[in-house]
């Protein structure tokens, strides 16, 4: 008796289970894909794109709740996207954190990703790149009211974050203060919590990043970025390797230049941090696009 | 074979340094929660209702909270906002914050492994130190808890085998052990994966099979015989 | 008190007056010690109403806390399932009549007990990525199958030790009972010891189930999108990190300690219906609890 009211209830809970697995992370953002794909028919267009942005990054790629996404990162795509021809109902977006971006695009899960992506020659081997859209530097974010932090080499005795697994905190105090203390975390929201109570003085990434930060609701005015970027970080826009599409999306990325468009984007997204994108990075040889070979 | 020979050239030394780390937070997190848990254990049994009422609720509390969120909750709240610093030195602050969370959370099973050894102690037992004059605390100290912690063996050991294996979990507290340097080794590394894997694996065997080993001879050879 | 201590009197007039004295004094301190809490938290603007509103708010649960729950859950539930059948394999395999399996399922089981989860999620996490890179599985689901794996291979291992021990806890009788009736050995174990080991066993595994749903939080630490991972997501675009956590750690303790109750609410009902414990024997001990 028991035995078969066990194994009945086992069969039902592993019936359960199987029915679970199909909503799976993945599939309850393919279930968007479909419903934008239909919406797609309806426009008529035929054409739609899956883009792979950060939905935590506020200022670059961050979605809240069930909202369009917004950011820096996210307009530039749309700009592309339309210049594409693909109308904005008919782009999925999609969450692609850092450790899943060159899987991604491999899989063909996403056509590209605008997602913080710095050009480098490792991933290259993996995946292709168009842009670079945007030239950041790691810099350091302080307290609006801070004087003493200029720069990574004014950090000894002072206290840094930064995240788990980045080597942006290391950089700082292998090549230029060995007296920094350092705390890893979780994610950037994190670090931001421990500037604004005073537990550590400056955390340190991307000057971007830093700046979309700063910029949101909460954090309004209590922290500046230094603005003394000391390293290089080419934002381009993943693809891959089989693409046919990095030729367009530098032009479109040209013609947003050109037109202004970029400019504005990066000024709304960073207002009121005090931000400014570095020239010299931003035209200069750093600035130039990938070749689309 | 070669690139593992390079691997472990490059890392081989850091893989003592990392489990010596977990083994010091075990030792000392193990002292931390065996007295915290001795005295909810006295809670617990004790005359005063009140007392009765914390431990049952701390045992409740936190047997259900996962350790996780007690180590997060540690550093964002606690070492975040209310400022408290046990160290200026970051690298010793955290691991004085892992030790304190492995502590708190495991004082709610040490509670219960002595408690459930306090079960075994014959009612007789309570009944004869009473006769002889002996107050509540008296009587714990003298006659039940010495025959308790022996009964009591196997249940410590097995909180103490499951606190060796969390004290992983004290990477979320930004304490470098040796689940965190073998996430890098495998980054660095993955197409050994597997024996990187192994390597850490067998050496957690390793601490915690003769915990195991030890814990089944002491119970054997302390029983209170009856 | 109905079940009461022969540990000590039942306090006096005297005794109750002091214990009230100090219970009153104990209140005022913990008061205190919450106000100084509370107070510094304020100062830092860790209570601004603004904050905990967008931490519970209709968004926060229907496009945060949900979705994370649901994967929490979800993870959970199917590591349960595939726990226990990892379980009663091995806890047959550890019962066999032959010697060499014996042992070597017996070092797989102890293998997978003396291995942190932790440990075990982050080599998955690695070869479910290799797995997503081949394209076998989508690369975002790779941490959502390390964390089911590496929770099923040591709960598993742990339900087939229970397995194993449930059966050995049997009183003889049992067995005995089947031999007379000539059953064979595999059959007594199959037919009768087994069935009631495992009905002895659903308690324990309910509790299992919140060891489960506890050790699923770790998916945190390898980027897997459960409760936790949600939280952090909604604070971090508010600003209001710390109050996401707080709720999602109210939502995880509250399931757990329903679970738990459940658990020993059913170990009460299931006791009647197998010759295994179903909990701790309570007997005649020095102290009632």
């Amino acid at each position: 008796m028991a035995r078969k009211k066990f194994l009945s209830l086992t069969a039902v809970a592993a019936a359960a289970a199987l029915s679970l697995s199909a909503c799976s992370p993945s599939a309850t953002e393919s279930s968007e894909e479909s419903s934008s794909a239909d919406g797609s028919k309806k426009g008529g267009s035929g054409e739609s794109l899956t883009i792979g942005i950060k939905f935590d990054q506020p200022g670059l790629g961050f979605r809240e709740g069930s909202n369009d996404p917004t950011g820096f990162d996210v307009e530039v795509a749309r700009f592309v996207a339309k210049e594409m021809g693909v109308d904005e109902a008919d782009i999925t977006w999609v969450q692609t954190p850092s450790a899943n971006r060159e899987n991604a695009l491999e899989n063909g899960e996403v056509d590209m990703i605008f997602a913080t992506y710095s050009i480098t020659d490792e991933r290259k081997e993996r995946v292709a790149f168009a842009g670079p859209y945007f030239v950041a530097g790691q810099d350091l974010l302080v307290r609006a009211d801070e004087e003493e932090i200029t720069g990574p080499d004014s950090l000894d005795g002072k206290n840094l974050c930064s995240v788990t697994g980045s080597t942006s905190a290391q950089k700082i105090k292998d090549e230029y203060s060995q007296g920094v203390n350092l705390v890893e975390q979780g994610g950037y929201a994190e670090c931001v919590t421990y500037l604004e109570s005073g537990q550590v003085d400056a955390v340190t990434t991307d000057d971007i990043i830093l700046a979309g930060l700063a910029g949101t609701e909460a954090n309004k005015g209590k922290f500046k970025v230094v603005g003394d970027p000391f390293s290089v970080e080419r934002y381009g826009v993943g693809l891959n390797k089989d693409n046919d599409t990095c030729q367009q999306i530098n032009d479109a990325i040209q013609k947003m230049k050109d037109e202004g468009a970029w400019e504005e984007a990066l000024k709304s997204n960073t207002e009121g941090t005090g931000y400014e994108a570095d020239d010299e990075l931003n035209s200069g040889a750093d600035a130039e696009f990938e070749s689309c070979d | 074979m070669e690139s593992l020979t390079t691997l472990f050239e490059q890392y081989g030394s850091q893989i003592p340094v990392a489990f010596w780390m977990n083994i010091k937070l075990t030792v000392l997190a193990a002292i931390g929660s065996f007295v915290l848990g001795v005295v909810l254990a006295l809670f617990r049994i004790s005359p005063v209702a009140s007392l009765r009422a914390v431990g049952t609720a701390y045992v409740h509390l936190v047997r259900n909270t996962p350790l996780t969120i007690i180590m997060l909750i540690g550093v964002l709240a606690v070492w975040g906002q209310l400022k408290i610093t046990f160290a200026d030195d970051f690298t010793l602050n955290f691991f004085i914050f892992a030790v304190i969370s492995l502590s708190l959370y495991h004082a709610a099973f040490m509670c219960e492994a002595i408690r459930s050894g306090v079960n075994t102690v014959p009612q007789g037992q309570a009944e004869a130190a009473r006769a002889i004059g002996l107050g509540f605390l008296p009587a714990a100290r003298l006659v039940i808890l010495p025959q308790a912690l022996r009964g009591a063996i196997t249940p410590i050991g097995n909180t103490l085998i499951a606190l060796t294996k969390n004290t992983t979990v004290a990477a979320a507290a930004s304490v470098a052990e040796a689940s965190v340097l073998m996430k890098t080794m495998i980054e660095f590394r993955p197409d050994v994966m597997v024996a990187i894997f192994m390597t850490f694996a067998v050496g957690f065997c390793l601490i915690v099979i003769p915990i195991g080993l030890l814990t089944t001879w002491a119970s054997d050879r302390l029983a209170v015989a009856r | 008190m109905s079940a009461r201590s022969v540990l000590f009197d039942a306090p006096g007039p005297k005794a109750r007056r002091n214990v009230l004295i100090v219970n009153v004094v104990a209140l005022i301190g913990v008061a205190i010690v919450a106000w100084i809490v509370l107070g510094m938290l304020n100062e830092r603007g860790q209570l601004e109403p603004s904050r905990w509103i967008s931490a519970v708010n209709g968004n926060a649960w229907s496009n945060y806390y949900l979705p994370g729950l649901q994967f929490t859950l979800q993870s959970a539930a199917i590591a349960v399932v595939t726990s226990v059948l990892f379980g009663l394999v091995f806890g047959f395999l550890r019962l066999a009549p032959y010697a060499p399996i014996r042992a070597v399922s017996g070092v797989v089981v102890e293998f997978f007990r003396a291995v942190p989860v932790l440990l075990m999620m982050v080599f998955f996490y690695q070869v479910f990525a290799m797995l997503g890179r081949a394209g076998v599985i989508p690369s975002a689901d790779g941490p959502y199958f390390a964390v089911i794996v590496g929770l099923t291979l040591y709960n598993g291992a742990v339900i087939a030790e229970l397995v194993r021990s449930g059966v050995k806890s049997l009183p003889k009788g049992q067995r005995e009972a089947a031999a007379a009736i000539g059953m064979t050995p595999n059959q007594s174990l199959r037919l009768v010891e087994v069935p009631q080991a495992l009905v002895a066993m659903l308690p324990s595994l309910l509790s299992q189930f919140v060891v489960i749903l506890k050790d699923s939080a770790l998916g945190y630490l390898i980027g897997f999108y459960e409760l936790l991972q949600y939280a952090r997501q909604l604070g971090s675009g508010q600003g209001n990190i710390l109050q996401t956590l707080v709720v999602a750690a109210v939502v995880f303790i509250v399931i757990n300690v329903l679970l738990t109750w459940l658990a020993t609410l059913l170990s009460t009902k299931l006791s009647s219906k197998t010759a295994g414990r179903t909990k701790p024997r309570a007997g005649s001990s020095a102290v009632k609890v």
